[in-house]
């Protein structure tokens, strides 16, 4: 009914301390600029960490070969052996669902052209693997599936290769010695940047399978098989058919473990994203603390305020304020305090991720959840601190708070 | 309600007692007065300290209820009313005085006026708000002040600016209390002479005071001792502001002949 002239009041009171009202403000705009700002870091990191699991490719699943043990010395996924072309070739045969497959053979050599050499990673890989990985070539043409049948000499080089053998000159249809072999640079691909873990994807040497077995790696066995399938349904019962498929080529009977791993792209990401997830939770949880100090700091103020101000709410009774006027003119003054302070905290907050994120270089995304979920706690913080206040001035006698000293 | 009775009569006391309770004690600060005040009446109510007269001053104010007994305020009983109807009471037909002023620091003039239209029936637009304020603040002598903070107003201009937010409403009856307790006599004067400018107006005025040159400027003198009115008589030699204020200028020029 008298909200209009409740506002007016309360504004008028937080205009006459303007200093005590800035103050109070502060410890909300910090709370809120720190969750603002330490979310958007977190978020951003995991959203970097998705993206680059998403560089794996879309809806892909890993077979890995197993390990072996040989005098006591272990030698990791992939060291066995147990993976053979025909198993990829089973698999792209029979598992309902899969839409290409790319068999991996990888080393890492020394490669040379003229003058120039450079240590690198070479992958033997089918045709599919650029579809696989969504990584386009950004000159030349990939190698074809006639090429991995010939196990021809030609190959496709990353970008970081690229300028460190063949500096400003055009790759494409130079010949590149591979442990004496010439190849032929058939395309140069698009820069993917750092993997998760941290390696350049683009210091790449990815040739056919078939070449990288016979002239380069040696050697009859795969690494690991990428595995791509059509649809994200179809995810999970292609992983069960590879499993069930192998152990049967493998004749490993029930109750024996499998001499391979499969693993599909969303475990990879949930592992990956996890630890960002509970790095987010921390960074918020922290700030969330300073947010709850600044309201205790509205709290402490507005208490204060009431005792200080016990003979203008007398005052103000003698002239007619319901003590419903007086508990509302102290709830707007401290949740104005609180939202204003939100607002202030938000261009804080993401002014303070921006030159984070320039300064150190940390990702940071701030979402528009993110912003109004601060305000409305904010606002929250203030109904909630500044109620016992309010509360507090609204039950005075008038005759007592007159005649306070 | 409506009570038959002297339509004049704009405050009504029938047997008013007021007991408080301390603890094991009980205080009899107001022990049945019964008192009718008439419009455009300007009573003094003296009294000693614990005499009961803040007792029935806050009744009077309606910030404080009768244990028995019925107050009628302009014929409507307010004795029973709850503390929000006193509330509106206080804020339509009652203009309080303090005699602390009771000004909201750094605030103007002008919105310590405005002060009750804000708590008021009717919301008015801060242009109402700023010609209404402005109105009463010229009635009292304050024309061009009413931007200035109460630090930057001398005492008898605050109690003036105090008086103007209490006739803001166009209350039926004008409490004062001890309106003259904190300030010097020059000023004193001043300020009841716009007390006798006020009923001279019309307004009805109450004023509780322990200083008999000050009650002398009322019409009526109600003294009260152990919470009962002792006497209620006419001011015999009733004092006019104007005429004291003349004295008290010419005995200024005796202590300081060179002005």
């Amino acid at each position: 009914m008298r909200l209009g002239s409740t506002l007016k009041i309360a504004f008028r009171a937080l205009r006459r301390n303007k200093l005590r009202s800035a103050l109070t403000a502060l410890g909300i705009i910090i709370g809120v600029g720190a969750v603002i700002a330490m979310v958007g870091i977190g978020s951003g990191a995991k959203a970097q960490v998705e993206a680059q699991i998403a560089s794996l490719g879309q809806n892909v699943i890993l077979v890995f070969s197993g390990s072996t043990t040989s005098s006591g010395i272990r030698t990791g996924w992939g060291g066995a052996g147990t993976l053979k072309i025909e198993d990829a070739e089973a698999i792209r045969r029979e598992v309902p669902g899969v839409s290409a497959v790319s068999e991996e053979v990888p080393s890492n050599v020394q490669v040379a052209a003229g003058n120039q050499n450079w240590f690198t990673r070479i992958l033997g890989e089918s045709a599919d693997y650029f579809d696989i990985r969504q990584w386009p070539l950004a000159s030349g043409s990939p190698f074809t599936p006639q090429d991995v049948r010939s196990a021809n000499k030609v190959c496709v080089i990353g970008k970081t290769t690229a300028s460190q053998i063949f500096g400003n000159e055009d790759p494409i249809g130079q010949t590149l010695r591979i442990k004496n072999v010439p190849f032929t640079v058939t395309g140069v691909l698009t820069p993917k940047g750092l993997s998760a873990q941290g390696l350049d994807q683009d210091d790449v040497v990815i040739m056919p399978y078939t070449s990288a077995m016979k002239r380069v790696a040696g050697g009859t066995t795969l690494r690991n098989i990428n595995v791509q399938v059509a649809n994200a349904s179809d995810l999970e019962p292609a992983q069960q058919q590879i499993i069930s498929l192998l152990r049967q080529r493998h004749n490993i009977r029930p109750g024996r473990d499998d001499d391979f791993t499969v693993r599909n792209q969303q475990e990879i990401a949930q592992a990956a994203t996890a630890t960002t997830e509970v790095m987010t939770g921390l960074l918020g949880a922290i700030a969330g603390v300073s947010l709850v100090v600044g309201g205790i700091g509205i709290m402490n103020i507005m208490l204060v305020s009431v005792t200080e101000r016990t003979r203008e709410i007398g005052t103000r009774m003698a002239v007619g304020a319901h003590g419903r006027d007086i508990l509302t003119q102290f709830l707007i003054e401290a949740v104005s305090l609180s939202a204003i302070g939100g607002l202030l905290g938000i261009i804080l907050g993401v002014a303070a991720s921006k030159i984070l994120s320039a300064w150190k270089n940390w990702p940071s995304l701030i979402s528009p959840s993110s912003i109004v979920v601060a305000f409305l706690v904010s606002a929250a913080v203030g109904i909630f601190f500044g109620f016992y206040p309010a509360r507090t001035a609204s039950r005075l006698d008038p005759i007592d708070a007159l005649r306070y000293e | 309600m409506i009570v038959n009775g002297n339509n004049a009569a704009v405050v009504q006391l029938i047997d008013v007692h007021k007991t408080y309770r301390t603890g094991e004690m009980e205080v009899h600060a107001v022990r049945g007065v019964s008192l009718e005040i008439h419009r455009g009446e300007f009573v003094a109510l003296m009294g000693a300290s614990g005499s009961g007269k803040s007792t029935l001053m806050n009744i009077l104010g309606c910030l404080d209820r009768p244990t028995s007994g019925r107050y009628l305020l302009d014929r409507s009983d307010v004795s029973h009313l709850n503390r929000d109807q006193l509330a509106d009471i206080r804020n339509g037909k009652i203009g309080f005085v303090f005699q602390n002023f009771n000004l909201l620091p750094r605030t103007s003039a002008r919105e310590n006026v405005e002060l009750p239209l804000l708590y008021g029936k009717h919301q008015l637009t801060n242009q109402q708000l700023r010609e209404r304020a402005d109105r009463v603040l010229a009635s009292v002598g304050l024309q061009g002040r009413e931007d200035h903070h109460p630090s930057q107003l001398s005492g008898g201009q605050q109690q003036r600016v105090a008086i103007a937010r209490a006739l803001i409403n166009d209350p039926e009856v004008l409490l004062a209390d001890e309106p003259t307790g904190n300030l010097d006599s020059r000023t004193s004067v001043e300020i009841m002479g716009i007390f006798q400018e006020l009923n001279e107006r019309g307004i009805t005025i109450i004023m509780v005071t322990h200083e008999t040159d000050i009650a002398a400027f009322a019409r009526r003198d109600v003294v009260m001792r152990d919470g009962l009115v002792r006497s209620d008589r006419a001011v015999s030699q009733r004092l006019i502001a104007s005429d004291e204020s003349g004295k008290l200028a010419s005995v200024d020029d005796l202590a300081h002949p060179e002005n």
